[in-house]
């Protein structure tokens, strides 16, 4: 897709985001938009900005200054509306671990009023392929069995957007490239918007429509991997990770 | 609020406690250990010509009620420890669910995990003591209610403290309550208080429980006054600590400490 077609409807429009903690800016005025359908990559070193950015997106941390639009409207004060339509999965958030997978995704279902809740759960266990696993407790789940639980709880809802926080961490090179296929086949499927992040700098070239380039708090770079390397003047997006990262 | 999200908590925590026997412990292990040991007490008082009167009826009938209060607090605080221990926090805050509702779920949960120790209290006192709570009558329901308040309140202004403070703090669950034991005068009459003492007994909805059921026992008639009281501090506390837990709500959300509570 081409972000920057007159067509293309921001879904997301981050105005002047700031978050400071204790005088230290984590986040410094950041305005970017997230367009309906697209693959947004955040990418940055640890201490970027990456994950209070989504924190802040989640409303479970509250901005400095600056706004968050959703559809237009404001997240401040339209919370409730606006988060029955994100979910997010993330491989550092556990899910409760003395609950079944199906209890897990019962609980969560009604949390977010999805409609036909029963039907819809049936569709996540196989599209995920955990209809075996739905009587296994949490806390005996795989790190990629658990993953697929944290996934299977955000594609529950059908969020228009998902944020995705490194959610291949820890896992094994096959598990983490069914996990990506999964991801772009739920994309593809429901044309939903996704804002992703990973180290792994082969799949944030791989997932990723555009991205956005984070370093102490402020965006350094928004493009494709193609533009962002250009611009670097690097041979790929490692190498523009290493130069930001070591450089400042 | 909504009731589908307040349910969906309840629910969880139903799916919980059906297959974890050290939660179930806690509704029925302790209240039973503390009944049998403080039972004998008394029963080995009763042979004393203590001058006492309806001696069961003092320390069996306050211990059955104290517990009500402790279990009432520890079902708001240990149902917020849940979600730190299962790390689960972040899951909840970042749905549509409010702050109000998360509430309004473990007080369902607290009363109901109240009236499970109540029974199970009930039966044991009336089966090894022949006691029998509800020979004290009705006019017991409106105290038992108090008391169920109070523990509302110490249980929803302790989960604050350890949202704000975390784990460190998670000890608050299980001693923030006996602070307030001394001034609820449970087993002594609140003129048995150094005087100071007994100003701050009186600001304690408890204290008037505990003077109500002696009275009751002693059949000095109904204590209005006293349930007055305890109902009008109630309010004012319950309000209080709900408004409080918002402030603090909103305190970790702007330190971005909400996400890190079970780190």
């Amino acid at each position: 897709m081409s972000p920057q077609s007159p067509n293309t409807k921001s879904l997301v429009e981050v105005r002047e985001l700031t978050k400071t903690f204790n005088g230290l800016t984590a986040v410094d005025h950041i305005s970017f938009d997230i367009y309906e359908g697209e693959i947004l990559g955040l990418l940055g070193p640890n201490g970027a900005g990456k994950t209070t950015t989504i924190h802040m997106l989640l409303d479970i941390v509250s901005p400095s200054s600056g706004n968050v639009l959703f559809g237009g409207k404001n997240l401040r004060h339209h919370r409730e509306e606006i988060l029955r339509q994100i979910n997010f999965a993330s491989s550092h958030i556990a899910m409760p671990f003395s609950l079944t997978v199906e209890e897990n995704l019962e609980i969560f279902g009604r949390l977010y009023e999805v409609p036909h809740r029963k039907t819809r759960i049936e569709q996540v266990l196989e599209e995920l392929e955990m209809t075996s696993l739905r009587s296994k407790l949490a806390r005996t789940l795989s790190s990629g069995q658990m993953t697929r639980l944290s996934l299977a709880k955000a594609f529950l809802t059908q969020p228009r957007l998902l944020l995705l926080d490194e959610p291949t961490a820890s896992l094994d090179p096959d598990i983490a490239d069914k996990t990506r296929t999964l991801v772009r086949e739920y994309q593809r499927r429901f044309a939903c918007t996704i804002l992703y992040t990973s180290h792994n700098m082969k799949e944030m070239e791989h997932m990723s429509d555009r991205i956005i380039f984070l370093n102490r708090g402020k965006i350094v770079a928004t493009g494709t991997a193609q533009e962002i390397t250009a611009k670097f003047g690097q041979r790929d997006l490692e190498d523009v990770f290493l130069t930001v990262a070591r450089n400042g | 609020m909504n009731g589908n999200r307040i349910h969906a908590l309840i629910l969880r925590h139903l799916y919980l406690y059906k297959r974890s026997l050290p939660r179930l412990m806690e509704i029925f292990y302790w209240p039973l250990l503390d009944l049998v040991v403080w039972g004998f007490i008394t029963v080995y008082l009763g042979q004393f010509e203590s001058g006492l009167p309806h001696i069961a009826a003092f320390f069996i009938g306050a211990l059955i009620l104290w517990d009500i209060l402790f279990r009432a607090q520890q079902g708001i605080t240990i149902s917020f420890l849940e979600e730190i221990w299962s790390r689960n926090l972040m899951n909840l805050f970042a749905s549509p669910l409010k702050p109000g509702e998360f509430l309004a779920a473990t007080i369902i949960i607290s009363f109901c995990k109240v009236v499970a120790v109540l029974i199970v209290s009930v039966f044991v006192a009336w089966a090894f003591y022949s006691f029998n709570l509800f020979v004290l009558g009705v006019s017991l329901i409106p105290f038992i209610l108090n008391l169920i308040i109070m523990g509302w309140s110490i249980g929803i202004l302790t989960t604050a403290i350890i949202m704000r403070y975390g784990q460190e703090a998670e000890v608050m669950a299980w001693g923030m309550v006996f602070i307030f034991q001394p001034v609820s005068c449970v087993f002594y009459p609140v003129s048995v208080l150094p005087g100071f003492l007994q100003t701050v007994a009186h600001v304690i909805p408890a204290a008037h429980v505990f003077e109500g059921m002696r009275a009751v026992i002693t059949n000095d008639g109904f204590p209005l006054p006293e349930l007055m009281w305890a109902s009008g501090l109630n309010a004012l506390y319950l309000l209080a600590s709900i408004l409080w837990f918002h402030h603090i709500y909103d305190v970790v959300k702007a330190k971005g400490i909400l996400v890190r509570v079970g780190e």
